[in-house]
């Protein structure tokens, strides 16, 4: 479905990426998870052509990404990040509706998709006409999945979903994504820096540190078959003060 | 952006049609005798058949020269000294003949002086001048306690104090310098006993002051002569002709009494010129001065012209520019940077600047103004534009819409509050500055803020300087209202979490 061959980025003298590879089955969810800096959300950037490797590729169903089929592989992938990435000047619906509009929906179509993703997602359908500034930060991380979702697309690319919100909203929403994930059988890549997330989510989960993936695998095999030192370190900070707190009693 | 282009079109259609268009242009400079014959000028053109348009107070000497070699110009009245020094660049004076040639040089003619000299005098009170028995510098001499103050540019002038003393060789000790108002003041209260004068200054005659005669020819002749277009033998020969019929027709004494007509007495000048030649040729002009009404309406329909036609084109031309830059950083630095120095060009320099390119008048002011505006709106515009956020201009093209729509649907109107107020500052700039366009003869509130510093009428001063504020807060206001339809209601809520 998804497929990195040698993908490497350098910004400046930094080196953003190293040579990576990577394929996300369909209908699977992959998990890019490591500290900040790690590289993990320009490997994402990479995946929708925001920013071109210096030397590899990226395919989507054999498709490899150029300028020139940009926007139209852009329709089947959808695209959300921390806070839902909403413009501040539409409205809900028509920051869903906005890429319906520019392939020219007709309103009654746009309508009844609005319903149907505002059921899915659990949306109130009547804050459909308010502003981004007017929805609680769990609302608006909803329309974000609702744009991204719009046009049904197959592969759905997430950047710190959750990250904005606070744990109950976050936890609810955690429940309401997996489900609508699975339910719809979409390939998923996830990128989150935490590892109790990771592990809720990732079928594969991809550990990365300084630009390259130290290990991919299940969340098992990253507990039970650490590739190195660091793969322990990274899970064991993890684990919360409360659990160790509780542990300890 | 479309509102907007009704708005100005609307604006456009309710300026005044330029429909006859006058034949002949004539001008004057910002100082009272020189408006005078302007209009002396212009009633004589317009008695011959000619419809004559005056362009009032231009800003100096370069600005009608020049725009007499352009052409915006047909005829002006200049002084002899100031051709040789100003515009012919000789350091001394030249005789009348070879002045001529050389103005012949530059396609102009020039008539025989018309009979005053406006140069410095050294003036006393006619009660001194009396028991002194005193008529010429010479006699000055001869009376070493006289107290004399000069105004501070006569003192320090190559031409004033220190020549005259030495041409002279004038033996007083005890000289003052001072303001050259404060000089008249103090020679009627007695505190001096002579002082230097325009030798056609209003205040000689009002205060009943002698001015002694330059007996040993120490100051450079400024004759009143008038300049004109050679082309005006044909384009309007009775015209040319009238010039060469006021050549020696006005004394120094009748000058002297015009603009104290004006000038003290608060005669217009369009009154003061009409009677001299009703008196000296028995020509009967038609003159119409306008009623504070009809002034402020002409004033203000000027204004909002300059102003509305020069933002329109500004915003026409610099939204698109600060788009482009946006895009194209490097271009973008460097149109920045032009506009940059546009804005640095004095504004008086512009605007003779503007004159040989694009004429006389509102086109030069609204070419300026046009200019100094587009600075606030390309900066405005790409500081919005490139502003917006990273992540949301990511998340706009990660949609796949392409970078027209993006442009048009996110982009510009999340820039629109910063576009907004770089053209508040333009229009709000514009107000002040088109004040600035009566120098060329765009009229406007400027107008009488000129004639009114001038005639030292405060009045008349705040007949443009009122509404000229009054118009810079509307402005305001009205952008402040405008961000309502511009600005989309998102932008304006604060985020409740």
């Amino acid at each position: 479905m998804l497929e990195l061959r040698g993908v490497t980025k350098h910004f400046g003298d930094t080196i953003a990426l190293q040579p990576t590879d990577l394929i996300a089955a369909s209908g699977s969810t992959m998990v890019l998870i490591g500290p900040s800096g790690c590289g993990k959300s320009t490997l994402l950037r990479l995946m929708l052509g925001l920013i071109e490797p210096d030397k590899g590729s990226v395919a989507i169903d054999g498709t490899i990404l150029a300028e020139q089929n940009l926007d139209t592989l852009r329709h089947r992938i959808g695209y959300v990040i921390q806070d839902g990435g909403l413009f501040p000047h539409l409205r809900a619906g028509e920051n869903v509706g906005l890429l319906a509009r520019h392939l020219a929906w007709t309103p009654d179509r746009i309508h009844t998709r609005l319903r149907e993703l505002a059921e899915l997602t659990h949306f109130p359908v009547d804050a459909l006409g308010r502003y981004p500034a007017q929805l609680s930060g769990g609302q608006r991380q909803r329309v974000g999945l609702m744009r991204a979702l719009m046009l049904e697309p197959d592969l759905l690319l997430l950047d710190e979903p959750l990250g904005a919100l606070d744990p109950i909203v976050r936890s609810d929403l955690q429940n309401d994504l997996r489900e609508i994930f699975r339910g719809l059988g979409k390939t998923v890549v996830m990128v989150t820096h935490d590892m109790g997330e990771a592990g809720f989510f990732g079928d594969q989960i991809a550990l990365m540190r300084e630009g390259r993936i130290v290990q991919q695998g299940t969340l098992t095999d990253l507990l039970t078959k650490p590739a190195e030192g660091f793969v322990d370190r990274f899970i064991n900070a993890q684990r919360t003060t409360l659990h160790v707190l509780g542990g300890a009693s | 952006m479309r509102p907007w282009l009704v708005i100005f079109s609307a604006l456009l259609l309710c300026t005044p049609a330029v429909a006859d268009d006058p034949v002949l242009h004539v001008g004057s400079k910002s100082f009272t005798e020189s408006v005078i014959l302007g209009d002396m000028l212009q009633q004589l053109s317009q008695a011959k058949g000619y419809s004559t348009e005056h362009e009032r107070e231009l800003g100096g000497t370069r600005i009608l020269w020049n725009s007499l070699l352009a052409g915006e110009l047909d005829a002006y009245v200049e002084y002899t000294g100031t051709i040789a020094q100003e515009i012919l660049g000789n350091e001394g004076m030249i005789d009348e003949a070879s002045m001529r040639a050389r103005v012949e040089e530059h396609g102009l003619r020039m008539t025989r002086p018309l009979g005053f000299n406006n140069t410095y005098a050294i003036g006393v009170t006619a009660d001194v001048a009396e028991r002194r028995s005193l008529a010429t510098i010479s006699d000055l001499v001869a009376h070493p306690d006289l107290v004399l103050g000069f105004s501070n540019e006569f003192m320090d002038r190559g031409d004033g104090w220190p020549g005259l003393r030495m041409h002279y060789q004038l033996p007083h000790q005890h000289v003052r310098g001072l303001e050259h108002a404060l000089a008249y003041r103090a020679l009627e209260a007695g505190e001096l006993d002579a002082t230097d004068f325009y030798s056609t200054d209003a205040e000689i005659d009002f205060y009943g002051f002698v001015a002694l005669r330059d007996d040993r020819e120490y100051f450079p002749t400024y004759h009143a002569v008038i300049l004109y277009r050679a082309d005006l033998e044909e384009r309007a020969p009775n015209l040319a002709a009238a010039f060469l019929s006021l050549e020696n027709r006005i004394d120094a004494v009748s000058m002297a009494k015009m603009n104290k007509r004006a000038k003290i007495d608060r005669v217009h000048e369009k009154q003061v010129a009409a009677d001299f030649l009703s008196e000296t040729f028995g020509t009967i002009a038609e003159i119409e001065i306008l009623t504070l009404r009809q002034r402020l309406w002409k004033t203000t329909i000027e204004h909002l012209t300059l102003v509305g036609l020069s933002l329109l084109a500004a915003i026409l031309v610099a939204v698109p520019l600060g788009i482009v830059s946006a895009r194209y950083r490097q271009l973008g630095q460097a149109v920045l940077g032009l506009s940059g120095i546009i804005q640095t060009i004095p504004a008086f320099a512009l605007l003779a600047f503007m004159i040989p390119l694009v004429g006389l008048g509102g086109p030069s002011a609204i070419c300026a103004l046009f200019l100094y505006s587009l600075l606030p709106i390309v900066r405005n515009t790409y500081t919005g534009l490139t502003d917006t956020p990273l992540h949301l201009r990511e998340s706009a093209a990660a949609l796949g819409l392409p970078s027209g729509k993006r442009l048009r649907w996110i982009e510009l109107p999340m820039a629109s509050r910063s576009i907004l107020a770089g053209i508040k500052t333009s229009a709000v700039i514009n107000v002040g500055f088109a004040t600035l366009g009566a120098f060329v003869g765009a009229g406007g509130f400027g107008q009488p803020i000129l004639t009114g510093i001038r005639l030292a009428d405060t009045g008349l001063i705040l007949e443009g300087a009122i509404p000229a504020a009054v118009l810079a807060l509307l402005v305001q206001w009205l952008f402040e209202l405008s961000e309502r339809v511009f600005v989309p209601a998102g932008l304006r809520l604060q985020p409740t979490d």
